[in-house]
């Protein structure tokens, strides 16, 4: 099972930091266990049984932003909202992530008025945005990955 | 700019820090002198359903009494409704309740079909049992999975989740979208059901009442469950009707008061099926009745689909002033192409008149008020929400219970915030 058999004897295996560091990174992401309003009953979808999140090392979803690495703004944000969610990324320990869950998270959706925040990206910097009104569970994933490609391809240089 | 602004006045908030004289009159005197404890709650807490916030106050572990701030999720979804017209303001009712939103629809499309005297053919009124039917089981589902994991019940929520996502296949299915689906609307619904819809819905009401009995194993008689739940939250009838409570959180508490039965629509009369009542009005009468009501929609919808095979014909109103014609009647008819034409962009008028229109949605009584302007916009739009309703209720279903008792009963009431803020 696993590296043991894949190794046979040779018993050594070259890699970089980067790479080693990257591939723990996007192994074992834990998200924040926050949710605004409807995308966050799809995202609960994609952590339930026909999507399982756990295949990507996600199923433990942090109730803390001290010990989560990424925050899934799903929903709409709302003015009175906005200033706990910049708390809580404030909160949580680098390196850290963002995914921008839907329309309304990354552009304010549908409602453009008094009361919505035009996307999350006016109050925190964001890395993935995902489309959809919800986006299907599918294209979480699909966003989840795209962020595991960009966080592959971080360099040590650039954490500095 | 704008950015750099909005930055600062985020950081001013977070300065504010209020003084407890601004509580006084809402807590206890107690809590002037720092006798009891005040603690907050939310609004990011895994436990409220969503972002609701509360103040609790305590002594010791016993609740004394806590104070709901809400608002988290306003939307303006009323206010953005005044701007559009009547068939385009339907897809903004989905966002409200976000768990079922066919209810949303349904409350809406109720309330435009009253204020326009519009018919609903009767195979678009079956249509429209089905679908808030499945919405209820959705609905429930998703309260099943988060009540249960509030508990520490951790496994019920995947079993739950597993028979939702079929749920929402069917949806899908009907409307091309799995939650968000604007399928009914006034005069009837989108479109008729397509042919795999039938053999799906049958599969399911074959799998389903297996699967109820499934999670009733898992928690009915269990201990630890019955510990946490029986006696816990007890709210009195006359409290709760006191309270405007509505739906399982009012007949947990022994109240006969189901809109389907007491003010039918889309031909709930013609259905057999019971109203499951509790006793005691505690959290675990109120799980009983959300079980029981899987099993009477089961009913329902064995009925409905049998009669959906019989009855043919219209879906929706064939009354071209208000609903818009078939594309296949585009290529044919000039008059046609002119009321799709009017429709889509300007609309209908309605008359310069006020209704209220009811429906029963999972979580209770979500009403509709329109007040017309005589024009293609209304002058205002509001929806009496069962959420909004039962968060008011939370001091007096929670004074006198231990803090861990707070999260049960949250989840008992089925509070969902969209339905709430709006």
């Amino acid at each position: 099972m696993g590296v043991s058999s894949k190794l046979g004897n040779l018993g050594v295996v070259t890699t970089t930091v980067e790479q080693a560091v990257n591939w723990a990174r996007t192994g074992a992401m834990w998200p924040l266990l926050f949710g605004l309003a409807c995308c966050a009953i799809e995202y609960m979808s994609s952590q339930a049984s026909s999507y399982d999140l756990s295949r990507f090392g996600m199923e433990l979803n942090r109730a803390t932003p001290r010990q989560a690495d990424l925050l899934i703004v799903s929903g709409r944000l709302t003015r009175k909202m906005a200033p706990v969610v910049r708390q809580l990324y404030d909160q949580m320990a680098e390196p850290k992530w963002v995914i921008s869950m839907g329309d309304c998270a990354s552009c304010g959706g549908v409602y453009n008025n008094y009361a919505i925040v035009q996307g999350v990206d006016e109050i925190i910097p964001v890395d993935v945005y995902i489309a959809g009104c919800p986006p299907r569970p599918e294209q979480l994933l699909h966003g989840i990955l795209t962020l595991h490609e960009k966080v592959k391809s971080e360099r040590v240089a650039d954490w500095a | 700019m704008a950015v750099a602004a909005q930055a600062q006045s985020i950081e001013e908030q977070r300065k504010w820090e209020g003084s407890i004289d601004q509580l006084r009159g809402l807590v206890s005197e107690r809590a002037m002198t720092g006798e009891t404890m005040l603690l907050n709650m939310g609004p990011h807490h895994p436990s409220t359903h969503g972002v609701l916030r509360l103040l609790l106050e305590l002594d010791g572990e016993e609740i004394v009494t806590c104070l709901p701030d809400i608002g988290f999720l306003h939307t303006g979804i009323e206010k953005s409704l005044e701007d559009k017209s009547y068939e385009k303001a339907l897809p903004l009712t989905d966002r409200m309740d976000y768990l079922s939103p066919m209810s949303n629809n349904m409350s809406y499309s109720c309330a435009v079909e009253k204020l326009l005297d519009l018919d609903v053919p009767e195979r678009g009124q079956i249509i429209r049992v089905i679908c808030l039917e499945l919405a209820r089981c959705a609905s429930h589902l998703v309260w099943l999975g988060t009540h249960a994991i509030d508990m520490g019940a951790m496994s019920v929520l995947l079993y739950a989740f597993r028979e939702r996502e079929r749920v929402l296949g069917m949806f899908e299915m009907l409307s091309g979208q799995r939650m968000m689906s604007s399928y009914i609307r006034p005069g009837g619904v989108w479109r008729d059901v397509p042919a795999e819809f039938l053999p799906t819905i049958k599969q399911f009401l074959d799998d389903f009442p297996a699967k109820v009995d499934d999670y009733e194993a898992l928690l009915t008689q269990n201990p630890i469950w019955k510990d946490r739940a029986q006696g816990v939250g007890v709210v009195e009838p006359d409290v709760a009707l006191a309270h405007g409570m509505t739906g399982p959180a009012l007949r947990g508490s022994g109240v006969n008061w189901d809109l389907r039965k007491a003010q039918p629509y889309s031909g709930y009369e013609t259905y057999d099926f019971n109203v499951p009542l509790g006793e005691h009005g505690d959290v675990y009468d109120r799980y009983l009745i959300r079980i029981q009501e899987f099993r009477e929609s089961m009913k329902i919808l064995n009925q409905a689909v049998a009669r959906l095979e019989t009855v043919k014909g219209p879906y929706r109103s064939e009354n071209r002033k208000y609903v818009p014609p078939l594309r296949s009647e585009l290529g044919q008819s000039m008059e046609a192409v002119i009321h799709h034409f009017k429709l889509w962009t300007y609309g209908y008028d309605a008359p310069d008149d006020e209704i209220y229109s009811a429906i029963e949605s999972p979580r209770g009584e979500i009403g509709c008020y329109i007040h017309g302007t005589g024009a293609n916009k209304p002058r205002r739009v509001h929806f009496k929400t069962p959420s909004f309703i039962h968060i008011s209720a939370l001091p007096v279903m929670s004074s006198g219970y231990l803090l861990a008792d707070m999260v049960a009963i949250i989840g008992s009431v089925d509070i969902v915030l969209g339905d709430c803020d709006r």
